[in-house]
């Protein structure tokens, strides 16, 4: 493997939260009958976490599950081990009917953290990100201004955005300008 | 702006994470048709002042399509279900009955 | 004159003296006041001059009906016309000037309209301007053009920054009276999630300016215990500065915070819009007082009675020495009594009732005032201000009885409810004829998307105008709201309050009741934009007969406030005209936002590099740093050329096009669309999807493959790649992408999903670099790597995966350019260290970097078709010579049905070929083919169309495609194309493959 190169390494900024790239990290999209055994294990196997419910993400680590429609789990991994987890699923699965490919290069990903880190997303999403009903480990696919984006409550301050990797600059600037000093509303 | 309610990823949608498809439970007219059955699908649109049935997509979502029967004239939503059916689902079909007795329906057996 | 009173003002804080400026002139106000209360306490009564006759406007108002005084906030980058001084907190610095006149505010040349207006009625424009049409251009536009807009456009760019929050809560309470907070309260005892709104920077609207008791004591204590309370519950929120835009449909609200009017600074957002959705609303949104309309109605001086208390008790603000209050109802005698009180002079109060024996008018006579009943103002007496009144009987034709020397005239027309955010979203109105005003109907609520009401309305927005009934409605709002949200409210008992009797109102539409002509053509409806009772009634004789029209027609409310004071008067008289009842009439349609609300807040964050999202693949940087001239395509910036040193664009792309042909060069095709489509069906999909065949496509090969819509029409073109037994990739145009990925999981979802398929857009995942040229193995081979790249093992229209030097590559031999080519693709995260790895091996071989001209250029040289250049949305395959991609064999794929009508079968559709201009000159693009005679319009016939037009380095020569009529019959004919500013253009009919007809170059 040659010299890799995130969609915009090391890009952070502070403000009424913190705002980072978080670099690659390993994607595998599985796409299938979610409700079938050897599908649900092999996800539960690979990541080594609970199969999710709909609109939620688990993890441990570096690995987890997150839900992105009814037929669809994403499988996060490793950069590292990305293309050999692909292949170990593939495998397995070679007899279901499935879809599974390595994705880990599709995406960027950013960390928005800190008390008013819903508040940065409420400027950007139509997502409803009240406490009380975002809670940590919700999951969603919804839009970030004028991109397809996810958002992943990981706890209570810290959320990850992810979307499409030729949007990454787009994004960090969008979230950088949420974040501007002095700018919280206060509301949640 | 509507707000429709998923129901593959279970989220009430904005307007705006949303694509809109047209008119649901249309048959496919394909090679061997008459002229006249052709155009019916490509082109003949229901545009009731009342209840519709349309085709939404999650487009800013899960990716799903999937149907909705609104009233067009008070926005109403009876429900919004799958799109992997041929006419509007049974509990659909009695809810607006109930809601809008004598509405025309082309599913009334 | 208009002046500050020693004491007073509930608002201001007077150990805080503010600067600011007005009209270039240094004013002092206090810390609390508005630029309104702030102008009037300096004196400055004439702010503005009307639109249309550039009348003198003084303040009328006290908030966001004002109509009159609008001046233009700040300078340079914060430049901001048409601002309201009423709702303008003032701020150290503040800079104001006025608007629509010339050269000065007090002599103004305009004002000569004003002795013209009888030559100005209703309609003016749409009479005047009809004719002779030659004047059009010379004199009325420029005449027009002149005279349109009040305030001064901004010509700097804003320096202020805006943004959008999106909520969802339970319920959303807009105004922040009474009724508001007592409806916020009790929403929020039942645990649901509360927003209350206010527009303006104080809780308890008018409740404070007329005093009450609420549960026995000063209101004040109450708004004070109720805000705080609301401040301790978890679940509430409340917000001043916020004002309620607009109703949509599905509970969802615009609401418009502005942080920064008040306090302009650097960094901060100056508006926010707020998204809200919201699951119920209760709008307390109040009412709004009428004006009455009597001759010489707009002078500076005349005030709505309300807005003079407001401005008494809020800012400690008189708006003059001796007022005659002048009204139809009980509540105006409020004002003669705090004016009474406070030591200023109240000359009469003239009411156009019979009798006036209501407790407040008896309180006003116990106070001494003169009381006049039956009267009425026959003409407001002054020029540039008011100088007195002349009064009559409201029942005769005006004939004077007696006149009063004054400076303020106080007039009260009765109360409207603000029914703007019920009536957004389709909330219906009745006439209330006892209180003589719109208001909503209940029964006729927006309707949400459970079928049950999602908005009322509470308060004066209710038409309740007594404070112990508003706050029993607004308990009964709040509950009710939260109910129908899913919460449970404790209900509780209301507050009480104590309010005096009010006798009836009359409706008085016109002051005296048979004014003539002269009378009328003085009385103003709407003040900004200059409409009379006179213009209304002439439009009604003129046969403008629905509100709708007469609103366009006369211009009646529709100036910056939207007619909050005018619309209800003006279509009074409108239907009195008309002989019809008021309800019969209806009212004009409310539409939001209620008041303006900025640009820049509707575009938020979407400015400057937000504006829109740009793509940029993983190259991008580099293409940045080495030159690249940009060409978008969607929201990717791809590489046009790359000039080098001094050349131009053009001259870089020439070199591009030669050096690829000649040596080897480097596209980034990275944006090309790649859909991974798998599944046991998935060939039989794909066989539906494409017009050509793909399930027979042979493992490790690729194809071109074309796709129609259901239409017929050709939408998308690219090679297809048969990954595995149950796989293919198909690769789609830039542009197409998503919207081919959007059409595949279309079919599938919902008209072929019995079909075992599964479909993943890969676009992104991969870097794809195109090598190219004569040396194009010559450079792969330098990097080394597993793969074998020559004519055997990895013929034209195959494919391989392996590694190419370090890269985890798939490399397809495809070409566009009917050069030597192989498409690499890598991992996103590897395609800058691809790129130049390539650059370096490629560099004995004079590798350059070519961009999309040179792309277009070559595959134009080769007669390749382009999604977007010979396809428009009305070209089918079969236009362009691709009859060999449509399969005979399939039973069904999308558009074989289509392709079998009449209309795509008609031998007189235009077909594709190659021009060559004689003399070897470049076509213009999209020029059209000349053919004889002229259609019925007179416009020349035509018989074809350019679709690409290049200047060919290969050839040295202009060489273009196009549709033409039989074209592919008609080879060697000369035709003549149209050129805009020259004469026509002939080139000949040639083949569309220019270069290499065989195809040895790409087949090495």
């Amino acid at each position: 493997m040659s010299d890799l190169a995130s969609p915009l390494p090391g890009v952070a900024v502070s403000g009424i939260a913190e705002v980072r790239e978080l670099g690659l990290r390993g994607m595998i999209t599985i796409k299938g009958d979610l409700a079938l055994p050897l599908v649900n294990s092999t996800a539960t196997g690979v990541s080594g976490v609970d199969f999710p419910d709909r609109g939620q993400a688990n993890y441990v680590g570096e690995r987890g599950l997150c839900w992105m429609a009814p037929d669809e789990i994403m499988v996060l991994t490793p950069y590292a081990e990305a293309a050999g987890d692909t292949a170990h699923i593939a495998h397995v699965l070679r007899d279901t009917h499935s879809l599974v490919a390595n994705v880990s290069d599709a995406r960027c990903l950013f960390e928005v953290s800190g008390a008013s880190a819903r508040e940065v997303l409420s400027k950007l999403t139509p997502a409803d990100m009240h406490p009380d009903r975002f809670r940590p480990g919700a999951f969603r696919r919804t839009r970030l201004a004028q991109v397809p984006a996810a958002v992943w409550m990981r706890d209570d301050q810290t959320i990850e955005v992810f979307a499409f990797r030729s949007a990454a600059r787009y994004v960090s600037d969008l979230l950088a300008n949420a974040a501007r000093p002095g700018t919280a509303v206060g509301y949640y | 702006m509507l707000i429709l309610h998923c129901p593959y990823c279970g989220v009430d949608a904005d307007e705006t994470e949303l694509a809109p498809g047209g008119e649901a439970h249309l048959k496919r007219f394909g090679p061997g048709s008459s002229d006249a059955e052709f155009e019916a699908y490509l082109f003949q649109r229901e545009n009731p002042k009342g209840v519709h049935f349309e085709r939404w997509r999650h487009a800013n979502g899960c990716g799903k399509w999937f149907h909705a029967a609104r009233c067009t004239t008070t926005n109403e939503v009876f429900g919004t279900y799958s799109a992997q059916v041929t006419e509007p689902p049974r509990d659909i079909h009695d809810k607006i009955t109930g809601k809008r007795p004598g509405w025309l329906s082309r599913w009334l057996s | 004159m208009s002046a500050r009173l020693p004491k007073g003002g509930r608002f201001l804080n007077r150990s805080q003296p503010i600067e600011f400026s007005f009209n270039g002139k240094q004013l002092q106000g206090f810390e609390g006041d508005t630029l309104a209360s702030a102008l009037m306490a300096n004196g400055q009564q004439l702010v503005g001059r009307s639109f249309k006759y550039h009348r003198p406007r003084g303040v009328v108002a006290s908030g966001a009906e004002e109509p009159n005084a609008l001046v233009n906030l700040g300078t340079g980058r914060r430049l901001e016309p048409n601002q309201r001084a009423t709702t303008t907190e003032l701020f150290e610095g503040l800079e104001a000037t006025s608007q629509n006149h010339w050269p000065s505010l007090e002599f103004d040349v305009g004002a000569i309209n004003a002795r013209l207006s009888r030559f100005l009625p209703a309609g003016f424009y749409y009479k005047m301007f009809m004719w002779p049409r030659a004047f059009w251009k010379h004199v009325y536009e420029p005449f027009i053009r002149q005279s349109a807009g009040l305030g001064k456009a901004p010509n700097a760019r804003d320096a202020d920054t805006y943004e959008h929050f999106n909520i969802t809560v339970d319920v959303l309470v807009i105004g922040g009276g009474i009724a508001g907070l007592e409806a916020a309260r009790v929403a929020g005892s039942s645990g649901a999630q509360v927003l209350l709104i206010e527009q303006t920077a104080q809780w308890g609207g008018r409740a404070n300016v007329d005093a009450t008791l609420i549960d026995g004591a000063d209101e004040e204590h109450w708004i004070e215990a109720t805000v705080d309370a609301l401040e301790d519950m978890d679940n509430v929120r409340l917000r001043t500065r916020v004002m309620g835009a607009g109703v949509y449909d599905h509970g969802y609200v615009l609401a418009y915070e502005r942080l920064c009017d008040h306090d302009p600074q650097d960094g901060l957002p100056r508006h926010r819009l707020w998204k809200i959705r919201a699951r119920q609303i209760v709008t307390a949104t109040g009412a709004i007082e009428r004006p009455l309309s009597f001759a010489g109605n707009d002078l500076p001086g005349v005030l709505l009675a309300s807005a003079q208390r407001d401005y008494l008790i809020n800012y400690g603000v008189s708006a003059g020495d001796r007022t005659v209050i002048v009204t139809n109802n009980d509540d105006a005698y409020r004002t003669a009594l705090m004016l009474h009180n406070l030591g200023l002079e109240v000359k009469a109060v003239i009411d156009a009732r019979a009798e006036a024996n209501g407790p407040l008018p008896v309180a006003a006579r116990e106070a001494g005032i003169r009381v006049e009943t039956g009267k009425a103002i026959a003409k407001v007496k002054g020029v540039a201000r008011v100088e007195g009144v002349a009064i009559c009987a409201q029942v005769g034709e005006g004939a004077v009885l007696d006149e009063i020397a004054c400076d303020v005239v106080a007039m009260s027309g009765g109360w409207s409810p603000v029914v703007h955010l019920w009536s957004h979203c389709g909330g219906k109105l009745v006439w209330d004829d006892a209180q003589a005003h719109f208001r909503p109907d209940p029964g006729k609520a927006p309707i949400g998307a459970d079928g049950h009401a999602f908005v009322h309305t509470t308060g004066a927005a209710s038409g309740l105008l007594k404070s112990d009934e508003i706050l029993q409605n607004a308990h009964d709002a709040g509950a009710d709201a939260a109910k129908a949200a899913g919460h449970k409210p404790k209900r509780g008992k209301a507050p009480t309050a104590a309010s005096p009797d009010e006798a009836p109102i009359e409706p008085v539409w016109m002051m005296p009741q048979g004014a003539g002509h002269e009378l009328r053509s003085k009385m103003w409806l709407d003040f900004q934009n200059d409409v009379k009772v006179s213009d209304v009634q002439l439009a009604a004789q003129e046969g403008f007969e629905s509100v709708e029209h007469t609103k366009r027609y006369t211009t009646l409310g529709m100036a910056t406030d939207q007619g909050k004071l005018s619309n209800i008067n003006g279509l009074a008289i409108l239907s009195k005209s008309l002989g019809a009842d008021i309800p019969a009439v209806g009212t004009t349609t409310f539409r939001p936002p209620y008041t303006p609300i900025s640009m820049g807040a509707i575009a938020g964050e979407a400015r400057g590099k937000l504006f829109q999202p740009l793509r940029r693949t993983p190259m991008h940087d580099w293409h940045e740093a080495n030159g690249a001239h940009w060409e978008p395509v969607g929201h990717w910036r791809r590489p046009y050329a790359f000039p080098r040193g001094s050349e131009t664009v053009e001259q870089a792309v020439q070199r591009e096009v030669k050096n690829t042909r000649e040596a080897v060069g480097l596209l980034d095709a990275s944006t090309l669309g790649k859909i991974l489509v798998k599944g046991p069906d998935a060939g039989a999909f794909l066989d539906l999807l494409y017009t050509n065949m793909v399930s027979t496509l042979p493992l490790g090969r690729c194809r071109y493959g074309l796709m129609c819509s259901e239409n017929g029409f050709l939408i998308d073109d690219g090679v297809i790649v048969r990954l595995s037994e149950d796989s293919w990739l198909c690769h789609t145009t830039t542009g197409g992408a998503d919207r081919i990925h959007g059409h595949m999981e279309e079919w599938l979802q919902t008209e072929w999903w019995d079909m075992q398929v599964h479909t993943a857009n890969l676009t992104e995942q991969y870097a794809q670099i195109a090598v190219v040229g004569p040396d194009a193995r010559n450079v792969l081979e330098a990097l080394g790597g597993d793969i074998d790249l020559d004519a055997e093992t990895l013929p034209f229209m195959h494919w391989t995966e392996g590694r190419i030097g370090d890269f985890d590559a798939r490399v397809f031999r495809i070409s566009f350019s009917g050069e030597l080519s192989y498409e690499v693709a890598v991992p996103a995260s590897q395609g800058l260290a691809f790129w130049n790895a390539l650059l370096k091996a490629g560099e004995v071989f004079g590798v350059m970097p070519y961009g999309t001209e040179a792309l277009h250029i070559m595959r134009a040289e080769k007669g390749f078709i382009m999604i977007g250049d010979e396809t428009d949305g009305t070209v089918i395959p079969q236009d362009l010579g691709l009859h060999w991609a449509i399969s005979k064999k399939k039973a069904d794929f999308l558009s074989k049905r289509a392709q079998e009508r009449d209309h795509m079968t008609d031998p007189d559709r235009w077909q594709l070929v190659g021009l060559e201009t004689v003399d070897g000159s470049v076509l213009p693009d999209g020029a059209y083919a000349l053919a004889e005679g002229r259609n019925e319009n007179g416009q020349r016939n035509t018989q074809g169309r350019v679709t690409s037009t290049y200047h060919s380095p290969t050839l040295g020569r202009g060489i273009a495609m196009g549709l033409v009529l039989h074209g592919p019959e008609r080879m060697g004919e000369v035709l003549k194309f149209t050129n805009i500013g020259g004469a026509p253009i002939e080139a000949r009919i040639v083949s569309p493959v220019f270069y290499d007809p065989e195809g040895k170059k790409q087949n090495v």
